[in-house]
């Protein structure tokens, strides 16, 4: 029996800043103490907080601590584990208080959260299927096989009001409804863990930190629509996920729960994974699906759609990750305690990957609903260096911003919608002044432009010229005209493109066009980038008045474009400089300007 | 699988070994010993691998071991407090790994306190 669990992040965040080695040098140093038969290391999936990674929690003391380095794990050992003295420079310091240490989850980033998805992420080790047990894993799975018909499991997931987490926000039992009676000798349940979407991560994280419940969820899923057979799509840039979603599903065939009469139920199921190579345009469901075929990984026409003629011309049925791990909780608690959180159409909650210029960067559950001004200031602990919050971009490349006077909005499909905004798979990153919205509308084309498939015209070209207009403008060639010929370009292509893809990838343009036209109009007309972001519309300046000349400004600058005199205001020649900003950051007295 | 009941026994097998990461086990009873280097050369940490593994062999699952720096009183080391919530603090002193095996019995699972091995008694 040990006495103490010592809990180390493993997901991919953590894993990139040493959490590997961080563990390699905890197990030397708890042999070396003596500690091994006392002190457990357990490697779990992400916590969430990852700007404060590497993260370990010590038990039972439940000591929270952050941004590790290896050198510290002696220290950590040697009067932590082994003299029970809590290393107090390490704590995250919300969790310590006078004298006291408190819970991880009254601090401000876990106290709003609600954990379904995730709720074992960060928990248990992800790599063992008896922790996943232990925390009632596959007794979803066991109540549906041995008291539940299939008809009873969809009318269970239907009435929780649990919507697609992917991005289109379509209902999962109803998806369910339409595939269970179709009739063929072979029926597929598909997981799209094709995350694309940039600073999205939240299905890679229940992959890394709990790959039995997609596991489950999905098996479930088979029964509930008379499915045997599962496929799991997943990137193979999540080197980690793919591999500990292997060992569980080789774990869970060892023990029975995937394999032939389940439960002794008569019901049989299987899964294999399938890896992507990283096309945006294979989160698509009918792509991903003529990628697991084999073929190019390209979006077919719907109808049929697949719920009819899916994966190998068989009825399917495809979710995500993150719908797949509300399953299991929904099928043991009950659809109306998933019901109760939430809006009135927008159910349970929601995992928000939050990136930008936020001071939480991480990983967040909340219940549908919470506004934003909770996620960003509360949760997310606001913005760093006194900035002002200008907009939140939701849905990546599909969707669209919410400005700062709707920040009272509160989070749920519809209300993003209505804002032109969508969902999407959860990605929110936070802007602040210094965030130009034209720039970030050309970010997003540039990926949509990366990404289009080229199957049908309207995305292939369509994207295309519209990122040619973006240029224009952003360089300072732009017209009034130009802004109205995006607008009609825009509306044009989410009316003919064949998928999702080109249906929504003028979103950021119209988004960013309805609530900060202002910004585009300054580009055309003034040609100012208000926000000094855009190259081509600014120029560097010395203020006289505040240079002391101390020369460090000319001796940064990679072309030379500064001149001057020791103690006398230097001077930025405007066709030298590119404007890289280097010598903005060497000056110690702000005397160096973008205007 | 064939049955529940075998995820069942596997569920709560697994259970027991995580018991430890449970935090909110404030609520229980605690059993803390001190660990600084007085404790540990006085033979602290055979006491508290005793109290962890008594405590595990009868499940007694709302209770936490944890360990504290020195309290001062080196001469009585090792020293364990036990608190029961709504009860006075007992501190033991000189302890050994079989009166430690005691102290679960009388005091965590029967609510006696041992007298013999309190800091108390020994002062008298």
């Amino acid at each position: 029996m040990f006495r103490s669990h010592v809990l180390v992040c493993g997901g991919t965040g953590c894993t990139s800043s040493n959490s590997q080695q961080i563990i390699e040098s905890l197990e030397k140093e708890i042999e070396k103490q003596g500690l091994a038969e006392e002190v457990k290391v357990v490697r779990t999936g992400c916590f969430g907080l990852c700007a404060l990674g590497p993260i370990m929690i010590v038990y039972p003391e439940g000591c929270f601590y952050s941004m590790v380095k290896v050198e510290d794990v002696p220290e950590i050992v040697s009067e932590h584990l082994l003299k029970g003295r809590v290393v107090t420079r390490l704590l995250y310091d919300e969790t310590v208080e006078k004298d006291a240490i408190k819970s991880l989850n009254e601090t401000a980033f876990y106290k709003k959260q609600v954990r379904v998805a995730l709720r074992n992420c960060g928990v248990i080790n992800p790599e063992s299927i008896d922790e996943y047990i232990a925390m009632d894993g596959y007794q979803a799975l066991g109540k549906c096989l041995t008291e539940y018909t299939p008809e009873q499991v969809i009318q269970v997931v239907t009435d929780s009001g649990l919507r697609g987490r992917g991005g289109g926000g379509f209902p999962t039992g109803r998806k369910w409804a339409l595939c269970a009676p179709n009739k063929a000798p072979q029926k597929y349940v598909v997981c799209n863990a094709d995350e694309g979407d940039p600073g999205a991560f939240m299905d890679r994280s229940v992959l890394e930190g709990d790959p039995h419940c997609l596991i489950e969820a999905m098996a479930i899923a088979g029964y509930a629509i008379g499915a045997t057979k599962g496929f799991v799509y997943v990137r193979a840039e999540y080197p980690i996920a793919v591999k500990r979603l292997q060992i569980a599903i080789d774990d869970a065939r060892s023990y029975g729960l995937l394999g032939t009469n389940i439960f002794d139920s008569g019901f049989d199921f299987d899964m294999e994974i399938r890896l992507g190579a990283g096309a945006f345009v294979c989160g698509e469901e009918t792509a991903l699906m003529t990628s697991i075929e084999g073929n190019r990984g390209e979006p077919r026409p719907r109808p049929p759609y697949p719920a009819v003629k899916g994966l190998f011309g068989c009825p399917t049925v495809e979710n995500n990750v993150e719908t797949f791990a509300n399953i299991p909780q929904i099928i043991l608690r009950g659809a109306d305690w998933f019901a109760s959180m939430g809006t009135e159409k927008s159910k349970g909650t929601k995992v928000f990957a939050l990136g930008g210029k936020i001071k939480h960067t991480g990983l967040v559950e909340i219940p549908m609903g919470t506004t934003l001004r909770e996620i960003v200031e509360e949760i997310g602990g606001g913005i760093p260096g006194g900035k002002k919050f200008k907009a939140a971009q939701t849905g990546g490349p599909s969707g669209g911003c919410i400005p700062a006077d709707l920040i009272d909005t509160k989070i749920d499909y519809d209300n993003l919608l209505a804002m032109g905004c969508m969902m999407g798979s959860g990605g929110l990153i936070v802007m602040d002044e210094d965030t130009c919205m034209v720039d970030i509308a050309k970010f997003f084309l540039e990926f949509t432009v990366d990404e289009s498939c080229g199957k049908c015209t309207p995305c292939r070209v369509g994207t295309k010229r519209l990122l040619e207009k973006l240029d224009k403008i952003t360089s300072g060639n732009g017209t009034l005209e130009d802004i109205d010929q995006l607008e009609e370009l825009c509306n044009y292509i989410k009316a003919n493109s064949l998928c999702g893809l080109g249906q929504t990838a003028p979103n950021p343009v119209l988004s960013t066009l309805h609530f900060f036209r202002d910004e585009y109009v300054a580009h055309v007309v003034d040609k100012k980038c208000p926000a000094g972001v855009c190259k081509s519309l600014l120029h560097y300046e010395v203020i006289p008045e505040k240079c002391k000349g101390c020369t460090a400004c000319a001796r940064v600058c990679p072309t030379g474009a500064i001149s001057g005199v020791v103690k006398q205001p230097h001077v930025i020649d405007v066709n030298a400089c590119i404007k890289c900003g280097a010598c903005i950051e060497k000056c110690r007295f702000g005397a160096i300007v973008k205007r | 699988m064939k049955s529940i009941e075998e995820l069942k026994a596997i569920r709560d097998k697994a259970k027991e070994k995580m018991t430890v990461r449970d935090a909110s086990g404030e609520e229980g009873i605690r059993v803390v010993v001190g660990m600084a280097t007085c404790g540990i050369a006085a033979g602290a940490r055979p006491v508290l691998n005793a109290f962890v593994d008594e405590v595990a062999k009868r499940h007694l699952g709302s209770v936490t071991v944890t360990q504290t720096g020195c309290i001062g009183m080196c001469q009585y080391e090792p020293i364990v407090e036990v608190m029961v919530p709504g009860k006075e603090k007992v501190t033991y002193a000189k302890m050994t790994a079989e009166k430690a095996a005691r102290v679960v019995v009388d005091h965590l699972v029967n609510g006696n306190v041992v007298a013999e091995y309190t800091v108390g008694s020994m002062l008298k």
